[in-house]
């Protein structure tokens, strides 16, 4: 649904971000994407809704190509969360925040009431309903931003840098929502150098490096390639890393520490 | 040795706010050491920090209760132009902190605000740039430069003031794994060479279990757990007060019920891993 072809993108400042990118999204796929800090990961995102057009090459979503439509229309169909949520939050309260987007997509105010509700409660945000969006912590802003994005319920979501400013728990909740996500059939994009994070939810993983892609392919398979990795500066999840050690078969490698476990009780003697 | 932070006591509440953001919170930070703050997001941390480099009360308004002392001074009695000299502090994000013209400029910003003569801005600054190995970015803008380039950045302009006491709030959320690690091996150094005492928040705590000398975890404001990363890491409280213990780390804890390896002493994956292979497992 979300399609890049030979996509070339050079900033003002003469950086080349994205050098000949292709990459085809399907409907209903979770996708990472990871690399180190400017290998072009938040570049890419932005051409999506056409906040960036590409100077070479052609970004698509569901056949249309963003040059020949509004950044509008688009972010109905694909909601962004980008990483510094300071830039997308402008209410006077958090309630208003959320509303916004849903009352200029024009859902009956009932339904927007509702929705409101639904994105306070799921993710925490209840007790804040009257506050100014400023005074909420770093994470409390990242989780009100993709909790507006959820409301207005788009067919993908991409979410930028998600784990920043946010503890255990609330990735765990986090990682949750992925899931609910992807079990609903919504394409997820999930930018982030936080491999711990990812690794357990075994998403299709795309390594960037220098505006270029590396390496894409299933997470158990991507992140065996540990050259591949270091040379892109990512990180291995450590218990690849421990499966490697111990010489666990890489086709079924361990995905959570009860994994790990269940194997190691299974070689005793 | 001496404290270079005594928290007594300490409690705020927000103006406006329904209840304390911080309460009954008491610390003494050794000097020379370094310190990591752990706990829930909306926990307190930062309004912790804040107390520390004396942002409450002198710009925040709410109810402050106990005491906070920063080399046996009192914060609330300090002006904030003297605590500068003695705390520094590097924000979440660094594009808050710099936005001169040139690295250089932006190094030099802090001291200048204090009037410090000309040659010693310029022996300060060379320093701290040396230190931090931006030398060549001297004249480059800043805002070209990569997040963990800015960050060094902003970190030399907070050592140039010869603090004795650094705060770093999430120094490392938005680095990428390799640049968090080469930032904390920095930290490592600085304490070694300059002894300067380190007080972090940070949730990605595999990074610092091994320069950390303390570790003290927040929930709902107040402090839940105190001890060496080891004896946090490895209890049994951490993981329901949403601290992040390691994968690897969680496996050992596992292993170790099962009787299989030590519980006492945390592993890395290699270690672990050899002793798995060696126990014959
Ligand atoms: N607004 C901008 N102006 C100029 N250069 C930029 C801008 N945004 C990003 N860049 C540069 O483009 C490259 C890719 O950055 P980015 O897409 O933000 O990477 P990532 O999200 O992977 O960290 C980097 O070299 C960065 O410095
Ligand atoms: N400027 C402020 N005004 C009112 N309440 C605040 C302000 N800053 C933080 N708070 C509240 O104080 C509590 C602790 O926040 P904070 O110290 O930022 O936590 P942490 O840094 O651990 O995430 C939270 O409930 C937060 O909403
Ligand atoms: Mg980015
Ligand atoms: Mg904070």
């Amino acid at each position: 649904m979300i399609e890049f072809e030979g996509v070339s993108f050079t900033h003002p400042n003469g950086v080349l971000a994205l050098d000949n990118v292709d990459l085809r999204i399907e409907k209903g796929e979770t996708l990472a994407i990871v690399g180190e800090n400017g290998a072009g990961k938040t570049t890419l995102v932005r051409h999506v809704t056409g906040l960036l057009k590409p100077a070479k090459g052609r970004v698509s979503v569901d056949g249309v190509d963003t040059r020949t439509t509004t950044t509008a229309t688009l972010s109905r169909k694909v909601g962004v969360a980008f990483q510094n949520p300071d830039h997308q939050l402008f209410s006077e309260s958090v309630e208003a925040e959320m509303a916004f987007a849903l009352k200029n997509f024009g859902f009956e105010p009932d339904v927007v009431a509702k929705r409101v509700s639904w994105g306070l409660q799921t993710f925490g945000l209840e007790e804040y309903r009257g506050s100014s969006p400023l005074i909420l912590s770093g994470g409390e802003k990242k989780r009100l931003t993709l909790a507006c994005i959820l409301a207005w319920d788009p067919d993908a979501v991409i979410l930028d840098e998600p784990t920043v400013g946010q503890d255990a728990l609330q990735k765990e909740r986090l990682a949750g929502t992925v899931r609910m996500l992807g079990a609903a059939g919504k394409t997820v994009v999930i930018v982030s150098h936080d491999i711990e994070f990812l690794w357990p939810m075994q998403p299709r993983v795309v390594v960037m490096k220098s505006g270029r892609i590396v390496a894409d392919g299933p997470a158990a398979e991507v992140m065996q390639r540990r050259e591949a990795l270091d040379s892109a500066r990512v990180a291995q999840p450590q218990l690849v890393a421990f499966g490697q050690e111990l010489g666990a078969k890489p086709e079924r490698p361990f995905v959570d520490a009860l994994g790990a476990r269940r194997f190691i009780e299974g070689r005793r003697p | 040795m001496t404290s270079i932070l005594e928290i007594e006591s300490f409690g705020f509440r927000y103006a406006n706010a329904p209840r304390n953001a911080v309460a009954d919170f008491s610390l003494e930070v050794t000097e020379g050491s370094i310190l990591v703050l752990a706990g829930p997001s909306g926990c307190g941390k930062s309004t912790l920090l804040r107390a520390v480099n004396g942002l409450i009360p002198h710009m925040y308004n709410g109810d402050y209760s106990g005491d906070v002392k920063v080399a046996g001074r009192s914060v609330k009695g300090s002006e904030m132009r003297e605590l500068a000299q003695t705390v520094g502090f590097l924000f979440q994000n660094p594009e808050n902190q710099i936005f001169m013209f040139s690295v250089e400029r932006d190094v030099a910003f802090g001291l200048e605000n204090l009037g410090v003569p000309h040659d010693e801005i310029r022996s300060r600054v060379d320093e701290a740039m040396e230190l931090l190995g931006i030398a060549s970015l001297a004249k480059r803008a800043p805002h070209e430069l990569s997040d963990g380039q800015k960050q060094r950045v902003a970190l030399a302009g907070v050592l140039a003031m010869r603090p004795k006491l650094v705060i770093l709030d999430e120094p490392t959320s938005l680095l990428d794994p390799r640049t968090a690690k080469e930032l904390v091996e920095l930290v490592a150094r600085l304490r070694k060479e300059l002894g300067t005492t380190f007080l972090i928040v940070e949730h990605r705590l595999e990074l610092l279990v091994e320069v950390a000398d303390k570790m003290v975890v927040m929930s709902g404001g107040r402090k839940v757990l105190d001890g060496s990363p080891q004896e946090v890491l490895m209890g049994d409280l951490a993981e329901g007060y949403g601290v992040a213990v390691p994968a690897v780390t969680k496996l050992q804890k596992m292993l170790a019920g099962d009787g299989l390896v030590r519980g006492d002493r945390m592993m890395t994956g290699t270690e672990l891993a050899k002793t798995i292979s060696q126990a014959g497992h």
